[in-house]
């Protein structure tokens, strides 16, 4: 479960980025969050990891209060969060497989049972195959696909998205989306925010609308 | 317990890695490392060696006892005993007034004492001492002092003294010397791994959105400062032996020009383990300054 209390976030030099916002999302939901450019969806998402932290309210992840979280206690909570932002973030001078087995030696997980998990979630994206490949060498779309196996190979319960179609074109879009649906549909709450709410109409998702700022619709 | 050596078993070969993919930047470090240590490395050997030969040239530091010659068999017996039982003394030889009259004859000084119808020469015990502390040398000529039949005292602690105090002097410039060596090579260890961090930058705040721990993104850092001081400690060791090979054949010169066997001697095992180990320590305390400057508080 995950909850905002009135949360507002303002920038250094006074801009608001989010105004009050309450919101409840329960497991196991395929949220879409949608607004203009700088409506605050990038921020109301990092507010969940704690990459930002609220300036008032409260966000709780899973029973747990986000904006009061011990720095020491931050690297355990983002554990059980898959993270797909913006920029893929990808290791460029490593190979897929070092990519896909970072978060699992981050977790504790033994060798062998982290390139059993490394290589089924690789699957599960149609990246077998190209383990010993660099990013550079993926495709905008693969290596899309890589980061969303990255951030799923910790199966953790909820997965956030920052706009993951944006610089893709329309076909490579909707195969990313089907990937966020599928996982959805195991049980995964997934959290994205998009600009194109059309690519994941087929779940039936929830729809939370931003404008500047504020929460217009949900 | 399998999971924390797993942990450190990937920090090493990934400081090895970084280590490796920089070979240039990591022989200038090392080199850097390795002259640095090596001055006072290579300085407190060389005071070994003096010491060393100090003591060869001039023998083990002695007291001679001259007894009174109206002292009876008795108190030279005392006296014996006393010796004997003094843990400070490593040996002791009593040299009888015939001994010494003799010895004088033979070293050609006989006719010094050729108007002298009996023998002026006093009964004696040589002590040889464990240690050359000039303290010791006091304390024990004082307490000989007071024996019953002891009428002087003769000690040749000049030498002792002068050498003590500037073996002293050099060991404390070389302490000197150190220190400032040490805080060099700290700070070289940290700028090389705040370089460190900024081209990991990617990488560490990737690992952190992952849920990575400051343990963990650390830990390859430590290794990686270990591993540039274990470096530098071998090149500084290398440059030591290079040094103590080329010194000693003009040493031996100069040594056989006094009459004197001179063999200079290289750092042992434990001095090896000691100078390597200390470079490590530099290099892992230069890697925890930088570490905590340029990591911590950034979640």
């Amino acid at each position: 479960m995950i909850i905002f209390d009135s949360v507002t976030k303002l920038y250094p030099g006074g801009y608001t980025a989010l105004d009050g916002i309450s919101l409840q999302i329960a497991p196991g939901e395929l949220v879409v969050l949608s607004g203009h450019t700088g409506a605050g969806k990038s921020t109301l998402l990092k507010l969940i990891p704690a990459i930002e932290r609220p300036t008032s309210g409260t966000v709780q992840v899973n029973g747990q209060n986000v904006s009061s979280l011990s720095r020491r206690a931050i690297p355990y909570l983002r554990r059980n969060i898959g993270l797909v932002l913006q920029e893929t973030r990808l290791l460029f001078d490593r190979p897929v497989i070092d990519n896909m087995l970072l978060p699992l030696v981050i977790n504790g997980h033994p060798p062998k049972e982290a390139a059993r998990r490394a290589a089924a979630a690789l699957d599960l994206v149609g990246l077998s195959g190209r383990e010993k490949e660099f990013p550079a060498g993926l495709s905008g779309g693969e290596q899309q696909r890589l980061a969303i196996a990255r951030a799923f190979v910790n199966r953790p319960s909820i997965l956030i998205a920052d706009e993951p179609t944006a610089s893709l074109d329309s076909a490579y879009a909707s195969e990313i989306a089907g990937i966020f649906g599928s996982f959805n549909s195991a049980g995964v709450t997934v959290l994205v925010a998009t600009h194109d709410i059309s690519l994941f109409r087929q779940w039936s998702p929830r729809r939370i609308v931003l404008d500047h700022g504020r929460l217009m619709e949900q | 317990m399998l999971n924390w050596i797993y942990l450190h078993l990937r920090a090493f070969a990934l400081a090895l890695e970084r280590l490796a993919g920089q070979p240039f930047g990591t022989l200038l470090s090392a080199l850097v490392m390795g002259i640095a240590l090596t001055l006072p490395a290579g300085g407190y050997i060389l005071l070994d060696n003096v010491a060393m030969l100090a003591r060869g040239v001039s023998g083990k530091p002695e007291i001679s006892l001259f007894l009174d010659n109206k002292a009876d068999s008795g108190q030279i017996d005392a006296i014996r005993q006393n010796l004997r039982e003094d843990p400070r003394l490593s040996a002791f030889r009593f040299v009888s007034r015939d001994e010494a009259l003799k010895h004088l004859e033979s070293s050609g000084l006989g006719d010094v004492l050729g108007g002298i119808a009996t023998n002026p020469l006093p009964n004696a015990f040589i002590v040889t001492l464990r240690g050359d502390k000039p303290e010791l040398f006091a304390a024990l000529s004082e307490e000989m002092r007071g024996w019953p039949g002891v009428e002087h005292i003769q000690l040749d602690s000049a030498w002792v003294k002068r050498l003590a105090a500037l073996l002293e002097l050099a060991r404390m410039t070389m302490l000197v010397l150190s220190v400032l060596l040490g805080v060099a090579l700290v700070i070289v260890t940290f700028n090389t791994v705040r370089l460190q961090i900024l081209t990991q930058k990617n990488e560490i705040e990737v690992s952190r959105l992952l849920g990575a721990t400051d343990r963990f993104i650390r830990r390859p850092f430590y290794w990686f400062g270990g591993l540039q001081g274990a470096l530098g400690g071998l090149v500084a060791l290398g440059a030591v032996w290079i040094g103590i090979d080329t010194l000693a054949a003009p040493v031996a010169k100069v040594g056989e020009t006094y009459g004197v066997l001179i063999v200079l001697a290289g750092p042992g095992w434990r001095e090896s383990l000691m100078i390597v180990g200390l470079a490590i320590a530099l290099g892992w305390l230069g890697t925890a300054i930088s570490v905590r400057r340029h990591l911590w508080g950034r979640p």
